[in-house]
């Protein structure tokens, strides 16, 4: 029987409010094998730890039980401190008072009662407890970034700054991400491109990073500090050793009706095609549902122009294999499809735009030279609508529940490049609320407002109409309680953004947990916002929540700093908890071997002395622990209950039952 | 059997450490209530409960017993709550045969997002074990409490 | 009054984010005196019986344009319906006895006119 230290924590009022901790304190010192009880304001503040410290030292514990929040909290806290005070962090047992307690229940007995059975429970196991000491695994020094964004880049050069080899994996022909289509940023409307493509040129020319362009991640194994992923390099069809970029395939394509999908589908481009003059790798890439070389065997006209011979029609998909120590998830963003919402005609005139085509429509590289026209009849607009929160805050039938956050913003600098380069628009904007919080948001809406004369109306648009080359518009102005009618020559949607479509699929294999919205979550909301649940995954920019440059730059970094912080160390600790054979009970069924998701069970042929002096060989099974996650599924395979998991035992868990059920 | 007003359901839900003991404490953060008779056990994985910590529960006086995971496909071990529904298939059947009400053990998929859903899952489940009353057939009287 | 809107039409005020995006979309905004979103306004805020006063209820299509595009599913038409019921109810003895029908009836009468006769015709 252990020597067990309870010690009940109030967390100021959070638990003291509800739980009555002094009777919870009083009731388990009364448990057997018991010897201290007490309780304390903030058993994880400075003074607290002390006090479990010198408790532990004056009692001559070898068990604690700390009453207080949830494990997932503060479980490593007091197991370092148990750890400084000379007992082994695996003595130490936390029964969940707070987050399955106190702030469930609103009447105090009730709430007061279940904590001490939760203490007694966590008393039980602790009884059941034994010391246990980790081992450790090496840390493979290589990371991959997946997703060559914004966020990617940042996160690659940053890990790549501290001497670490990084890996792009970007699923388009070249990096930049949704960044590289944008015109100006808000809110000081620099020119998107100046600042993004020295990035991407960095990045390729930095000797630490390899971008794998136009490839995704098809499998994911292994563990943090040891990943072992296949990359899959999708057949361009051009030899990127030999490409030099210099683009006269694309203009000599006989193929011209390929939609381009760098600028949303607002003009066309070849069936070869470099997205834009300034991609890395800036590399040719065949599509090939448009050539028809690759349709029909007939053509070739590339191959025939292309000096330096980097036409290869017969390309296949090639597979990579690599290991890398840590994973960084940057998958990004993209706008919702908008056929929900008809009502503004969307799918029935050119005129009317979502806002990233929108952008495309500015944009000096873009299809029209950056000179705004309408793209049904290349006139140029005189009244523009712009319509907010398309899809954003609706209910979870109609569209996304959450603010996708950066419409705001950049509808205001649409706005305010309008009436900069055309005085002569109207513009509108209706909104339902005005969000800006941000370094000098605010400022910058309000100078659209005042200094550029932009009409912000209070309401919605409740239609679109296309009429005689005309859209009118019908909306509410909620402030002067009317229906407005406005004749508008475009009108351009801030679609609410989702996470990319890849990101699904990413998660189940990487084992990442994600949101009902498929934002991956973070490991802690607020104290660890940029690490998954899962160790060794990461998280860059807006594939965990909407987010704009300035905030997905400073999360890209911080993502970065974590993993160097990883790949920095030579040797991880690893969990302790893991599967353990009864060697003598075993019977080499193999039914642990087959479960194991790690592949951590082996089985050796052993020497036993047997009856009579008699040696008798027997195969049982063994547990790699440097491999073995301990998840418990051979336990429950064995048939002859042989295998345990430490820390989680068979036994300490009925002990928490029956303490329960008690 | 008439439904007693006094009676206190015992209810042991076991808790996977990666969804549902995070959903668990979400529910806890966003102070969603659901009754002070379900008491949580931590397990590492859905995986890990044998199913003879059911019928230990059972048979300690446990009232209901309900296990929750991650969802399928979004195991943190890859495929441990595919084992678990497995198992909790088969068990079901056993408790079928030994004629326990169906009702009184349940497994659910609870992410670690998903607050609401694990109170709102307590609360229905808490609900069903009180009209279905005491569990008599499993108890061994031998444990019984008074 | 307030509470049997509510349970009548089953609409949650509370839902309403303030988008106007009903206002924005009703056929009949000029011939109301209070538009979509300010019913839902006013059973949050307790104005039941201005609304029933108000000019121009009965003008509301229920063509459910506000209830189709409100993006958090408030259904604003519904309120202004259990309001029109409320009305009906408080105007007391607003039915016809079957017998009285035939009378009323000629060919060009739509079926759907009929049954609203039933709630709605007064003498």
């Amino acid at each position: 029987m252990q020597r067990v230290g309870v010690f009940v924590c109030w967390c100021g009022s959070n638990i003291a409010a509800t739980v009555d901790v002094e009777k919870v304190a009083e009731v388990l010192g009364k448990e057997p094998g018991v010897v201290f009880s007490t309780n304390y304001q903030y058993m994880c503040s400075q003074a607290g730890q002390e006090m479990i410290q010198e408790s532990i030292a004056k009692y001559n514990l070898t068990g604690v039980v700390i009453c207080s929040c949830s494990p997932r909290m503060h479980e490593n806290t007091f197991r370092k401190t148990c750890e400084k005070a000379g007992l082994n962090p695996y003595m130490v047992e936390i029964a969940n008072i707070r987050e399955q307690c106190s702030w469930i229940h609103k009447d105090k007995e009730t709430a007061t009662e279940k904590a001490v059975i939760l203490g007694r429970a966590a008393i039980a196991k602790v009884h059941l407890n034994a010391p246990l000491t980790s081992g450790t695994s090496p840390v493979k020094k290589r990371a991959l970034v997946i997703g060559g964004g914004i966020a990617g880049i940042q996160t690659a050069l940053d890990i790549a700054d501290a001497g670490f080899d990084v890996d792009i994996v970007e699923k388009e022909p070249t990096i930049g991400g949704k960044m590289t289509q944008i015109d100006k940023t808000f809110p000081t409307l620099d020119c998107a491109a100046c600042i993004l493509t020295p990035k991407m040129v960095d990045a390729a020319q930095n000797e630490k990073i390899h971008i794998y362009s136009y490839s995704e991640v098809s499998s994911v194994k292994g563990f943090v500090g040891n990943f072992k992923v296949t990359i899959k390099k999708k057949a361009r069809f051009v030899d990127e050793t030999k490409c030099t970029g210099c683009g006269l395939c694309t203009e000599k394509c006989p193929q011209k009706k390929v939609p381009n999908l760098f600028n949303l589908g607002l003009d066309n481009r070849r069936a070869i095609y470099i997205p834009f003059a300034q991609a890395v790798p800036k590399v040719a890439t065949i599509d090939a549902d448009y050539c028809t070389m690759l349709k029909s065997g007939k053509c070739g006209v590339c191959s025939k122009v292309c000096t330096a011979g980097a036409i290869d029609y017969q390309q296949k998909d090639a597979f990579i294999e690599q290991e890398y120590g840590a994973i960084v998830v940057a998958t990004g963003f993209n706008p919702i499809k908008l056929d929900n919402y008809d009502e503004f005609a969307y799918s029935q005139s050119p005129d009317v735009v979502t806002s990233l085509e929108f952008e495309r429509l500015m944009n000096a590289a873009g299809p029209t030279g950056g000179t705004l026209l309408r793209p049904s009849d290349g006139q140029h607009p005189h009244t523009i609508v712009f319509v907010q929160c398309v899809g954003s805050r609706c209910d979870d039938s109609k569209g996304k529940p959450y603010c996708s956050k950066i419409c705001c913003m950049y509808t205001a600098k649409h706005a305010m490049l309008c009436r900069e380069k055309y005085p002569d628009t109207d513009v509108y904007v209706f909104y339902i609320d005005v969000r800006t919080p941000g370094k000098n948001f605010d400022e910058f809406y309000r100078r659209a407002v005042e200094e550029y004369g932009v009409h912000y109306v209070k309401g919605m648009v409740g239609k679109v109409v296309p009429e005689n080359g005309k859209l009118k518009v019908q909306a509410s102005d909620l402030i002067g309680n009317q229906q407005l009618h406005i004749d508008a020559d475009m009108v351009v949607l801030a679609a609410a953004i989702e996470p990319d479509k890849s990101a699904r699929p990413l998660a189940t294999m990487l084992t990442a947990s994600m949101d009902t919205n498929d934002f991956f979550t973070e490991a802690h909301p607020k104290l660890r916002p940029v690490e998954s649940p899962t160790a060794g995954i990461f998280l860059s920019g807006a594939c965990q929540g909407p987010k704009d440059i300035p905030e997905t730059v400073a999360q890209a970094s911080a993502a970065a700093a974590k993993v160097i912080g990883l790949l920095n160390k030579d040797h991880l600790i690893c969990n302790p908890c893991t599967a353990t054979p009864d060697e003598m009970m075993c019977n080499g069924c193999s039914s642990c071997e087959k479960v194991c998701p790690y592949g951590a069970i082996t089985y050796v042929d052993k020497e036993y002395r047997g009856p009579n002096r008699t040696t008798l060989i027997r195969r049982v099974a063994q547990v790699n622990p440097a491999v073995c996650q301990g998840c418990g599924a051979c336990t429950v395979a064995c048939p002859s209950g042989a295998m345990d998991l430490k820390g989680f035992s068979n036994k300490q868990i009925m002990a928490e039952v029956d303490a329960i059920c008690r | 059997m008439p439904v007693n007003e006094e009676f206190k359901p015992t209810i042991v839900a076991f808790c996977c450490n990666w969804c549902s003991y995070a959903g668990a404490d979400l529910s806890g953060t966003n102070r969603l209530q659901y009754p002070a008779n379900v008491k949580i056990i931590r397990i590492p994985c859905s995986c890990r409960l044998n199913p003879m910590f059911i019928l230990r529960a059972f048979q300690r006086g446990a009232d209901g017993v309900i296990l929750c995971g991650c969802h399928p496909g979004d195991c943190h071990y890859t495929t441990g709550n595919y084992y678990a529904r497995r198992r909790m298939t088969l068990l079901f059947s056993m408790l079928d045969f030994l004629g326990i009400e169906r009702e009184r053990t349940r497994v659910e998929w609870v992410s670690a997002a998903e607050g609401a859903k694990f109170a709102a899952t307590m609360n229905d489940f808490s609900a069903t074990i009180h009209k279905l009353g005491p569990n008599r057939r499993l108890e061994d009287l031998r444990c019984r409490k008074d | 009054m307030i509470d049997t809107i509510k349970r009548i039409s089953g609409v949650n005020p509370r839902k309403c984010m303030k988008c106007g995006k009903c206002t924005a979309s009703c056929p009949a905004f000029d011939r109301m005196q209070f538009h979509p979103h300010q019913f839902v306004d006013m059973v949050e805020n307790g104005r039941i019986d201005e609304l029933m006063q108000s000019e121009g209820i009965d003008f509301c299509l229920s063509c459910f344009a506000c209830v189709e595009r409100c993006p958090r599913n408030v259904e604003p038409a519904k309120v202004i319906e259990a309001v029109r019921l409320a009305v009906v109810r408080q105007q007391g003895g607003a039915h016809l006895t079957p017998d009285e029908i035939p009378a009323l009836l000629d060919d060009e009468l739509p079926q759907q006119a009929i049954t609203a006769a039933f709630r709605k015709y007064r003498k």
